[in-house]
């Protein structure tokens, strides 16, 4: 009996000597959202980082709002997400050392083609939701914490619109991703808000096309943090800090610029525009 | 309508070109989940004989926790093993967070529930058969657990495969406590999730009908071994 347990433990420990094995490269864990992620941005820009310095990244990529949750629990050496005010508070709270810029893009109001709110090719996006909601419209909200949600409420307040208080009827809160809620969108022909590149790389587009654009208040910035090893001592400041510096040099902004989905530039890079000023 | 018809292609194209990259995935869901159901039947097996057996003061409450651990959700116990395996939580210190080890940890926690309430069935069944060759036998406890062990062990087959089945197809805890990281603690149902986010609807179902190949194939095994044992031993 005792030989058999012991045949029985052999592929046990042999399996599990391949998983644990992994485990113990050089690496740093990336606390980011699914935007970049589903812009496909990480795919092209971490191998040419990797090749370089030999550290691997690894991104868990989740909305802003559960990155900065994972970061304040020490669970990531860098936080890449696009919410200034929160990274900053994070910052502030003494999680993070410093924040910095690192692109741009904007954010887009998808709608259905045949436009029942009569927004298309508007660039006023506050005045876009006004008429979203007096025509009861379905909307597809994130309603996840997300850096495109906190986006979208305080797009909502500037437009004096109470829309969460409308959750269940025409203001639907998917509590899902972007590409989720986009899915979820072309299904029930609501207007969404989302980032341009996930946007771009999104293939389920359907009847969905972008219906506004172009609102100076669209904007939407990427900021990259350490996070700080007098919270956290575990972090791998050395290599953490090698990303961050790696990501804001003009190598690292180069490769941003440089990243295009179907020949669009999909994010802009602004470390260099700051330090050449 | 189109997505589906495409999906098929897809899945018979990617498994033709046996893409190396599907590979890794495929690789890295089997040893997950095949880990964690063996680790689950080691612990579950003996535990689910010794209720099934042994009278003791809770044994009915025991009995109902473990048929309802049959229904945990895995978003629950990701979360759990999450909060366990952070830096800021007790098992912090191990940096298992984000790895696939982690993965293996939330699959047993899920699987080995299934797997000991199935075993305490079987063998409190086949008990009424036996119990009284054991009392008149005198055996020792160990060696009771171990008879019936052996002689369930086509039906607790089954058990175990339940557990596999559990333990491939799930999502809400690998995704939580691997972090569905490429290259590194992505699987089958997280690439699935990743790719329907992403509006590949195609895709997604191609590798959807991979993973079914794939527990299909597992099953067929199982099932052909468990016959031609039968054939030899039974």
């Amino acid at each position: 009996m005792k030989q058999r347990l012991l045949y029985a433990l052999v592929p046990v420990l042999l399996l599990f000597g391949i998983t644990v094995g992994q485990a113990s490269d050089r690496f740093i864990i990336v606390a980011s959202t699914t935007s970049t992620q589903n812009s496909g941005l990480y795919e092209y820009m971490l191998p040419i980082f990797s090749k370089q310095t030999g550290i691997q990244v690894r991104v868990v990529a989740v909305g802003t709002g559960q990155a900065i949750k994972n970061a304040r629990n020490c669970d990531a050496d860098v936080l890449f997400v696009h919410h200034k005010p929160s990274e900053e508070k994070f910052v502030a709270d003494g999680f993070g050392v410093k924040r910095y810029d690192v692109m741009y893009n904007d954010f887009v109001i998808i709608g259905f083609k045949n436009d029942p709110a009569g927004i298309k090719g508007m660039k006023d996006a506050t005045a876009a939701l006004q008429k979203i909601a007096a025509a009861k419209s379905p909307f597809a909200s994130r309603g996840d914490n997300s850096g495109t949600h906190k986006k979208e409420l305080s797009l909502w307040r500037a437009a004096g619109v109470d829309a969460p208080k409308a959750s269940g009827t025409w203001y639907r809160e998917t509590g899902s991703g972007m590409g989720a809620t986009l899915n979820t969108a072309s299904a029930m022909n609501a207007y969404t808000l989302s980032d341009r590149a996930t946007w771009l790389n999104f293939k389920n587009k359907g009847d969905l096309a972008i219906v506004v654009e172009g609102d100076k208040r669209l904007f939407n910035q990427y900021g990259i943090t350490l996070v700080n090893p007098a919270k956290c001592p575990k972090v791998k400041v050395a290599d953490g800090q090698k990303f961050v510096d790696w990501v804001l040099s003009p190598q690292g902004q180069q490769v941003i610029n440089d990243y295009k989905i179907g020949g669009q530039q999909a994010f802009f890079a602004t470390a260099s525009m700051r330090a050449r000023r | 309508m189109h997505d589906l018809s495409t999906a098929f292609v897809t899945a018979f194209q990617l498994i033709l070109s046996l893409d190396a990259n599907l590979l890794e995935i495929v690789g890295l869901s089997l040893r997950i989940s095949l880990t964690a159901v063996l680790l689950a039947a080691l612990v579950a097996l003996p535990l689910g004989a010794a209720v099934a057996l042994f009278r003791f003061p809770g044994r009915t409450v025991l009995v109902a926790v473990l048929n309802s651990l049959m229904g945990l959700p895995p978003v629950v116990v990701g979360l759990l093993v999450y909060l366990l395996l952070s830096r800021a939580g007790p098992l912090g210190e191990l940096g298992l967070l984000f790895t696939p080890t982690a993965m293996v940890i939330a699959q047993t926690i899920l699987v080995a529930p299934i797997i000991a309430a199935l075993t305490r069935q079987t063998v409190a069944d086949l008990n009424e058969e036996y119990a009284e060759q054991l009392g008149s036998l005198n055996v020792g406890p160990g060696r009771a657990i171990w008879t019936l062990l052996w002689e369930g062990r086509f039906s607790l087959l089954t058990a175990v495969l339940a557990g596999f089945g559990r333990a491939s197809a799930e999502v809400g805890a690998v995704i939580i406590v691997g972090g569905n990281i490429n290259h590194v603690t992505r699987v089958m149902t997280t690439t699935i999730a990743l790719e329907t986010s992403k509006g590949d609807l195609a895709l997604a179902l191609g590798l959807g009908i991979i993973l079914l190949l794939l527990v299909l194939g597992i099953n067929s095994t199982a099932l052909a071994v468990q016959n031609t044992a039968r054939r030899l031993y039974g």
